[in-house]
């Protein structure tokens, strides 16, 4: 480091705004979630004003680390329906993620393979849906499932069923709709691996002889790797924690934790139950987040 | 020679509809006559109109519009100087980028039930400017992204001559740094825009009595089925972003659009 900069106001400045606003707003609530998570039901739970409560006990840290207890997570572990909840919730993010990359990986190819001039409209094209409102996108699908709506009416006119199927409040509409939603997520980081591959590789092998499906499966498939493991992270880990659209197009009987996790808080006002579920869920997440992060760390 | 043959067109052909089919269902519907959805009544702005007398939705709307201004705003500061940080060697950085990629990735769930904690730890009324702050924590570290992404590719080089030539650091940085980053700083400001409009769950945390987003509104009434008011909501929504990204698109290069990628993803 040659120029040696110096730290005068401006720069200190620049670094500790950000810096500070961050431990406010995004380290301190985590550490209160998890402080929170190990106080007792009770004492967050008054039966009228559960603020004024916590803001006592904030005040009392005594008391708080006194009141400590494990008490939220034995219930956790012990009531199948959290446990059951955390379960589906890594089933359907696994399963949609494999669905994503199924249904993803030809069209990312496809993209790749498009003629330069069209590219770009192409990639801007698949990525402009995901500019419109999440909520609208979920929204729309239900335009299309709901009892009368365009599918059932479709079917009926091509004669494939006779009677209109529930769609809505079933998981199909779940997969459905995370597919639709963290389509854009999964194609552009194939797209970006299968865009960088050198074609020669592929010409050399069909001069060496190797059907197409073959080369396919043993170059095509490996050198897009990072874009795989890319897109399946990117999906995999927000899906977990997914919200909207299990709420709008499933049913309450197929509760997801980020479900679970609200019905807690809003229904059952118990708010340690809660931070503890967020805890867990995190615990979770951390692994492959720090996966993912590595990984692109690596790249750069 | 890339060979583009009918599978790959297909494929194409087939991603692009399912991605905008639903879309365009919505549009379509949200002109039909007809309450009932099925049956197509002719065109009508019957929903449209309905919705300049639903004073609670246009309340919804401009509670929205001014959040996602002052907090796009607010994040664009916070995230352009976060972004400069990053790129600053200096004592707890691994703590600093740590907060800044963490919240991408964080279920919104866990964000909006931690914040809405603090603020009632600390006894803040809730209402818009919990909402504001909510959302200025989340986009700032997007801003960051987008931004830093543009200052590792810019010449350094410019930066430190000016500084060796006696220019004073925030001289340098309006003089210099920010007319190089600019088109990062104005899609990050564009980014932030959209994901403040965009927020359903966070809102729904820290939100409180008198300050409903527009998000918020829809998702109320669209839990209770499909009202044509709420496709004409959503058609107008999709109307103003196409023309916002239009917009954008004709003052930056393309370069930048898939900065802005590179930043929500």
């Amino acid at each position: 480091m040659r120029n040696t900069q110096q730290r005068d106001l401006v720069t200190r400045a620049a670094i500790l705004v950000p810096y500070l606003w961050l431990i406010a707003f995004f380290l301190l609530p985590f550490l209160i979630v998890l402080k929170i998570s190990f106080s007792q039901t009770a004492i967050a739970q008054p039966p009228y004003t559960p603020l004024l409560d916590i803001a006592a006990g904030w005040e009392g840290l005594k008391d708080y680390f006194a009141a400590l207890s494990g008490d939220n997570y034995v219930t956790l572990f012990s009531d199948s329906l959290y446990v059951w909840s955390y379960l589906k919730s890594l089933q359907v993010a696994a399963i949609s993620t494999v669905i994503l990359l199924l249904t993803a990986y030809p069209v990312a190819y496809a993209l790749a393979r498009a003629p330069r001039r069209w590219q770009a409209v192409l990639v801007l094209m698949v990525v402009l849906p995901f500019w419109t409102s999440f909520l609208i996108r979920v929204y729309a699908w239900v335009n299309i499932l709901q009892h009368d709506g365009l599918l059932n009416q479709t079917l009926i006119a091509l004669h494939i069923i006779d009677a209109p199927v529930t769609w809505l409040a079933t998981d199909t509409a779940v997969y459905l709709g995370i597919v639709y939603s963290y389509f854009p997520f999964m194609v552009l980081p194939l797209f970006a691996a299968l865009e960088r591959m050198d074609d020669a590789l592929l010409e050399a092998a069909a001069d060496l002889g190797s059907p197409p499906w073959r080369s396919f499966f043993q170059i095509t498939v490996p050198l897009s790797l990072p874009g795989i493991i890319a897109g399946t992270l990117l999906c995999f880990i927000p899906i977990v924690g997914e919200f909207v659209i299990p709420d709008l197009l499933g049913s309450s009987s197929t509760a997801m934790i980020g479900q679970t996790l609200w019905l807690e808080f809003f229904g059952n006002r118990d708010w340690p139950v809660a931070s503890a579920l967020a805890v867990v869920l995190l615990a979770i997440l951390v692994p492959p987040i720090l996966f993912y992060r590595q990984r692109e760390a690596g790249r750069r | 020679m890339k060979r583009f043959g009918t599978i790959n067109l297909t494929a194409l052909a087939l991603g692009l509809a399912f991605l905008y089919l639903p879309i365009a269902v919505l549009v379509i519907n949200s002109f039909n006559d007809s309450r009932l959805v099925t049956i197509w009544a002719g065109a009508s702005l019957r929903w449209y109109r309905a919705l300049l007398n639903d004073s609670a939705m246009l309340d919804a709307a401009s509670v929205s519009l001014r959040v996602a201004f002052l907090s796009a705003t607010a994040a664009t500061v916070l995230g352009t100087l976060a972004a400069l940080a990053l790129t600053q060697r200096f004592r707890g950085r691994l703590l600093f980028s740590g907060m800044i990629y963490a919240p991408l990735v964080m279920p919104e769930v866990i964000t909006g039930l931690s914040l809405l904690l603090l603020f009632v730890a600390v006894e803040v009324e809730r209402g818009f400017w919990t909402i504001v702050i909510a959302h200025t924590t989340l986009t700032l570290c997007f801003v960051a992204v987008v931004v830093q992404s543009r200052l590792v590719t810019f010449d350094r080089s410019l930066q430190e001559a000016a500084m060796d030539l006696g220019c004073p650091p925030l001289r340098t940085f309006l003089v210099i740094t920010l007319p190089l980053i600019w088109p990062a700083v104005a899609s990050g400001w564009m980014l932030a825009f959209a994901l403040s409009l965009d927020d359903l769950v966070i809102a729904s945390f820290v939100t409180g009595p008198g300050a409903t987003t527009l998000p918020l509104r829809i998702y109320s009434e669209v839990r209770l089925g499909v009202k044509p008011e709420i496709n004409a909501v959503c058609t107008i929504m999709i109307a103003v972003v196409a023309i916002g990204l239009i917009a954008a698109s004709m003052l930056t290069k393309r370069s930048t659009v898939s900065a802005q990628l590179g930043g929500r993803i």
